[in-house]
């Protein structure tokens, strides 16, 4: 591989950490107060209301349900909006965290909704209020789970942000398309496989190993 | 609903001054569909006495024991607690009103993601006390239930019983007016079981903390309670001081959930009982209080003559009262003699059953 390719792959992944590691912590900070106001509002949750917990649940089954590359295109005036222009690492953020933050809330919905609900009871017979109750209940009882699926959600925003390629934002998707693909560098193309893997491996194991400490279960 | 005689138990409570109501039901209602949950329940708990709700599942136990704190609203009826009435109040009004009433769980229910400490420092959190006073309050609690040397572990390294021990002492930890305990024993063994109830016994008479706890099991209350009531199909049936309680039950219910704790005809002897005479006629004899406490045997040998002999049974005691049930043979050929043990012993207060008869000697 010449020193410009490697010089390139360097600055791809870059890219993509750039994209996934900010798509994922928007998603994250979305997406939880998200999960959060769906079991909440749902029956018998600590803030009943059918009509909030409908409306959310079919705003994020839409956004799901778009497939990525049509959000990435139809998003572009937003992201304009937002960013500035519709090209770029930067631009990319706006689609994928638009798609990963649905997508995160569901996730933690599932883990929020694991938790007993005996222990909802307690709190709220020590006189706890809705956010002792998400605070000190809700959030750390379902911690292992909001990681462990925080870290799924950051592994799927590294394949979604190589479709963001398609809006010129970069990234080793992009790259193994361009060069591996179009020119047919085949070293390009495993290099950038490798790297892929290494990157959701490490990913993977980073959160593994901190769902084993936050665990007391 | 029986009312019980309550002479001697009152005598081992409180005599002087008239007990203070920590809680008063008036007529509670509370229906689930086409159920009736609770069917007009009244009732009072009195300041410093344990009060043991005992039912089968499904007689509204639950449901009574979460109006008491507003985790769950009766229909109609009032829910007085230390003097206000609380059934009507918002969730808002509701939770420093909840932090004068600990409650204990069938499963503990401790947060798994905090320390012991943490877990019994947290409703102080609640309450907004300072880091320092919790931790301080969390220790003596636990040196209280002899758990200090958990303070920084997690729940799920502790037994069953470490795990209600520490519930307990989460629930004290705003020094409560109240505690209610809801089948706190149910998921624990027995030797466990026992434990914990002393505990319990000895936070009641240490704080002079008024405990309403509700179980299925009879040993629970004869172990612990002052009083019991006994609730079925969301009624009280029967309420008053456990010892006259075992002692003369009135319902069904309470002679069924008594079943396992009182002496009963051995099996082989039951079926072999024919409703018509026989060469023995055995007899039910239950004695309490006063009537258990005279030498009654002797005296039947000494003033009725002739034979009797003890088959089974024997005396008892709850809460410091004599409660004893016999099962006496009688030879049947001699119904005259018969008659006379049976007046006999009604005049020593005994209630007599004559539960039928054997066709040849046990």
């Amino acid at each position: 591989m010449s020193p410009i390719l490697f010089e390139l792959l360097l600055r791809s992944i870059w890219e993509t950490v750039l994209m996934t590691a900010a798509s994922g912590l928007i998603s994250l900070v979305f997406g939880l107060p998200l999960g959060l106001a769906l079991i909440s509002t749902e029956r018998g949750g600590i803030a009943e209301s059918l009509w909030v917990n409908r409306v959310l649940g079919a705003v994020i089954n839409g956004f799901r349900s778009v497939p990525f590359i049509i959000l990435l295109v139809a998003l572009i005036p937003l992201t304009r909006l937002i960013v500035g222009t519709s090209i770029g690492t930067w631009a990319a953020i706006v689609p994928l965290s638009i798609a990963a933050t649905p997508y995160y809330a569901r996730i933690a919905e599932v883990s929020l909704r694991e938790v007993d609900h005996g222990l909802i009871e307690a709190a709220r017979a020590m006189g706890g209020n809705r956010w002792t109750i998400i605070r000190e209940v809700l959030v750390p009882e379902a911690l292992p789970g909001i990681v462990a699926g925080f870290t799924v959600t950051l592994v799927t925003l590294i394949g979604a942000s190589a479709m963001a390629g398609a809006i010129g934002a970069g990234g080793l998707g992009d790259l193994a398309i361009r060069y591996g693909y179009q020119r047919f560098e085949t070293s390009v193309m495993i290099a950038v496989v490798i790297v892929l893997i290494v990157l959701v491996c490490g990913i993977q194991w980073v959160g593994d190993r901190l769902v084993a400490r936050l665990d007391r279960r | 609903m029986n009312q019980h005689f309550t002479a001697t138990a009152e005598a081992s409570g409180q005599a002087d001054a008239p007990p203070q109501d920590v809680v008063r039901l008036v007529d509670l209602k509370r229906r689930f569909g086409a159920t009736a949950a609770l069917d007009g329940i009244s009732l009072t708990v009195r300041k410093g006495e344990i009060l043991g709700i005992i039912g089968r599942s499904g007689a509204g136990k639950s449901t009574l024991i979460r109006c008491l704190n507003g985790l769950e609203r009766p229909d109609s009826g009032e829910v007085v607690i230390e003097g206000r009435e609380i059934s009507r109040l918002g969730e808002r009004d509701l939770q420093p009103l909840r932090r004068r009433i600990g409650m204990i769980f069938q499963h503990f229910n401790l947060l798994s993601a905090k320390t012991v400490e943490d877990n019994v420092a947290l409703p102080l959190k609640i309450e907004g006390r300072p880091k320092a006073e919790r931790l301080a309050r969390a220790a003596e609690l636990l040196d209280l239930v002899g758990l200090s040397e958990k303070a920084k572990a997690y729940p799920a390294s502790l037994s069953g019983g470490q795990k209600q021990r520490v519930g307990i002492a989460r629930a004290l930890a705003a020094r409560p007016a109240l505690l209610l305990s809801d089948e706190a024993t149910s998921a624990l063994d027995p030797e466990t079981t026992r434990s914990i109830l002393a505990l319990l016994r000895d936070i009641n008479r240490q704080l002079g903390l008024t405990i309403l706890l509700i179980t299925h099991e009879m040993e629970v209350i004869r172990s612990i309670a002052d009083r019991v009531a006994v609730i079925d199909a969301g009624r009280i049936v029967e309420e008053g001081p456990v010892w006259s309680v075992f002692a003369d039950p009135r319902s069904d219910v309470t002679r069924s959930l008594l079943g396992a704790i009182r002496p009963r005809l051995p099996a082989e002897l039951s079926a072999r009982l024919l409703p018509a005479a026989g060469a023995e006629t055995i007899l039910r004899v239950d004695v309490a209080g006063e009537a258990a406490r005279g030498p009654l045997l002797s005296d039947l040998a000494a003033i009725v003559p002739g034979p009797f002999r003890l088959v089974h049974g024997g005396i008892d005691h709850v809460q410091q009262q004599p409660v004893g049930t016999l099962f006496l043979s009688v030879p049947g050929s001699d119904a005259r003699h018969l008659a006379e043990v049976i007046t006999f012993l009604k005049t020593r207060q005994a209630r007599v059953e004559v539960l039928g008869h054997v066709a040849d000697s046990v």
